[in-house]
């Protein structure tokens, strides 16, 4: 199975909509390419700047509950993709995001709001925090440094198939008529 | 026996359950739409796939940006055209026939109890006043539909709500989801299918229904059901009654065999007071955050926005009329009324509705989405507020740096007379 890692961006906030993810302005464009330039463009969120080198050097984001509720847009996990991202950890996610990351071969992984909790209070405030996902011994290690921390995961059958597929296209094109 | 309304469309729609807890189900209805729909057309061209599963089952518009308002707009309404013509779509509604998606739809009988339909679109829950199973879906979903005719989903487990009590005057079903949903909060819901019950809700008109099930998704439900009945036959009528040999008792035993069973399983029962429910509005950028309107009474807006598939079709029209007629809106504010569809606006111009709306001073736009998310006909300025008929209030929903409060149409037509947030039964 793929390796699934990369450098954490923290999102501290719940209920972080697709508007914030992509605005609908962009919804014009065809070229999911055209897509990433923008990604968390208006997010409301103190602290947080669209433009800075963490976002660019990121591939993973942890954050809260309720992630990716709002519009069904797929632009949005499609304008993580662009910038890189490939793991999304939260509380919880919309039904309609998370599906949307397992269709596209992404994992939308959830934990639970202690785990979550200990992570924000662990390595939010520090730098170069790493998170390393192992699909098949479903464990999550967080890292800076010396320190790091590990957390079990649950993920279904299906939604790991869908990873190995690539997607959810590849696995309903292989499977059904 | 103790099955709820979506387990029984689940049992009869499914196809495959590839592994524990993964339901693929059929499709009866896939749905699609200019913005999230080109870029699975260009992937299955790319893949040398371009065909559809059932071109009887696809049904087509372009309602987010139409007209078509620059290049980018006009090449996306373009390969939905193009593509619906390849593919021999007969069911595709172009400029001048279109409306927004969860109007039109409906209103050409396209959906049925127990049908399932899903689209590219959050809003799809809306169809569940039909009592189907309706879900929005992201465009892998959709590009899956179109070619095989299968979307996958969790087993749903099913929240009930019982609406006891009848609501008072001036007091509309964007009160009771706006309330229901401040109950539930915006994930309250999520991975669940809501079912609501209740007298009121069998008084309801099929408008008034889609309102309900419309804002679903604002608590994260997969969809919001109302159980099909007389309300439903009645409207569903001119397009099933070939089915039933022109039966209508046995139409209503059809419809009603869908229904949940008196013992089935809920994951919670939720008891709402519709009697002691009052006007509501939306603060702050999420849907469960909600105030009174008596609360909120004075605060200034800029803009009202009477529309969308939530509060766009004829009965809504028909309150905000009744409320404007022979008044005109206030100087400070700009009125922009978009009726759903063609037939509605239609209807409204026999009506009268249309001539009172401009009398007013309100702006009338074709049918379409565009305001609703801020990408057309009606964007806010920063820093401007919007009194609006819509689902959503999310920051920057309606246009960078603007705020949206959510109400009813009622709400929204005193606020444009005053210019400011004014509790409608002063009109009533």
């Amino acid at each position: 199975m793929k390796k699934f890692e990369g450098k954490v961006l923290f999102l501290d906030r719940s209920d972080i909509n697709t508007d914030e993810i992509i605005p609908a302005k962009y919804l014009t464009e065809i070229e999911k390419s055209a897509l990433g330039p923008h990604l968390l463009e208006d997010l409301k969120l103190e602290s947080f700047d669209p433009n800075s080198d963490v976002l660019k050097q990121s591939s993973v984001v942890v954050t809260r509950a309720n992630f990716g509720c709002g519009s069904s847009r797929e632009h949005a996990p499609w304008a993580f993709a662009e910038c890189g991202f490939h793991t999304i950890v939260a509380t919880s996610f919309a039904r309609i995001f998370r599906q949307n990351m397992f269709n596209g071969g992404l994992l939308a992984l959830e934990l639970p709001e202690e785990d979550i909790e200990e992570i924000f209070n662990k390595y939010a405030n520090k730098s170069d925090v790493t998170v390393s996902v192992d699909i098949d011994s479903t464990t999550l290690t967080v890292s800076s440094g010396e320190q790091s921390s590990a957390f079990d995961f649950a993920i279904s059958g299906f939604d790991k198939a869908l990873v190995e597929a690539g997607g959810w296209l590849e696995f309903a094109d292989q499977r059904y008529e | 026996m103790k099955k709820t309304i979506a387990d029984k469309i689940f049992d009869k729609h499914l196809r495959d359950e590839p592994f524990p807890g993964a339901y693929v189900l059929n499709l009866d209805v896939v749905m699609c739409h200019e913005i999230t729909t080109p870029t699975a057309i260009l992937d299955l061209v790319a893949r040398g796939k371009d065909r559809v599963f059932d071109k009887t089952k696809i049904k087509a518009v372009i309602d987010h940006v139409t007209p078509s308002k620059d290049s980018k707009t006009a090449a996306q309404a373009k390969v939905l055209r193009d593509w619906a013509r390849r593919n021999d779509i007969k069911d595709f509604f172009d400029v001048g026939r279109n409306g927004v998606c969860h109007a039109i739809f409906p209103e050409k009988g396209f959906i049925r109890p127990g049908y399932t339909v899903i689209m590219g679109d959050s809003h799809t829950c809306t169809h569940g006043a039909f009592g189907a199973f309706s879900a929005g879906v992201g465009t892998t979903d959709l590009e899956v539909g179109i070619l095989k005719g299968v979307c996958a989903f969790r087993k749903p487990s099913t929240i009930k709500i019982n609406v006891n009590g009848m609501l008072q005057k001036g007091v509309y079903a964007k009160d009771l989801i706006l309330h229901i949903i401040s109950v539930l909060t915006v994930n309250g819901a999520t991975d669940h299918v809501v079912e609501f019950h209740g007298e009121q809700i069998s008084k309801m008109s099929m408008e008034s229904r889609m309102t309900l099930s419309n804002m679903a998704v604002e608590m994260g439900a997969t969809t919001g059901i109302c159980l099909p009945d007389e309300v439903t036959l009645d409207f569903l009528w001119k397009f099933v009654k070939d089915d039933y040999n022109n039966d209508k008792e046995v139409a209503l035993a059809d419809f009603k065999s869908w229904h949940s069973d008196p013992d089935a399983d809920y994951a919670k029962v939720v008891e709402i007071d519709a009697s002691s429910l009052v006007p509501f509005a939306t603060v702050g950028y999420k849907p469960d955050q909600v105030k009174t309107m008596e609360e909120l009474s004075g605060t200034p807006v800029d803009q009202v926005y009477l529309g969308s598939c939530t509060n766009g079709r004829l009965e809504d029209l028909a309150i905000a009329a009744s409320i404007l007629e022979g008044k005109t809106i206030a100087d400070s504010v700009r009125l922009i009324v978009s009726p759903a569809t063609p037939d509605i606006y239609s209807k409204a111009l026999d009506a009268g509705y249309i001539k009172i709306f401009m009398d007013a001073g309100a702006c009338l736009t074709n049918p379409t989405c565009g305001a609703c998310l801020g990408m057309s006909n009606g964007v806010l300025g920063e820093g401007e507020v919007c009194a609006s008929t819509t689902n959503r209030n999310f920051n920057g929903r309606m246009g960078k740096g603007g705020m949206v409060h959510l109400m009813s149409p009622a709400s929204a037509t005193a606020t444009a007379i005053n210019g400011k947030i004014t509790d409608p039964r002063e009109y009533l």
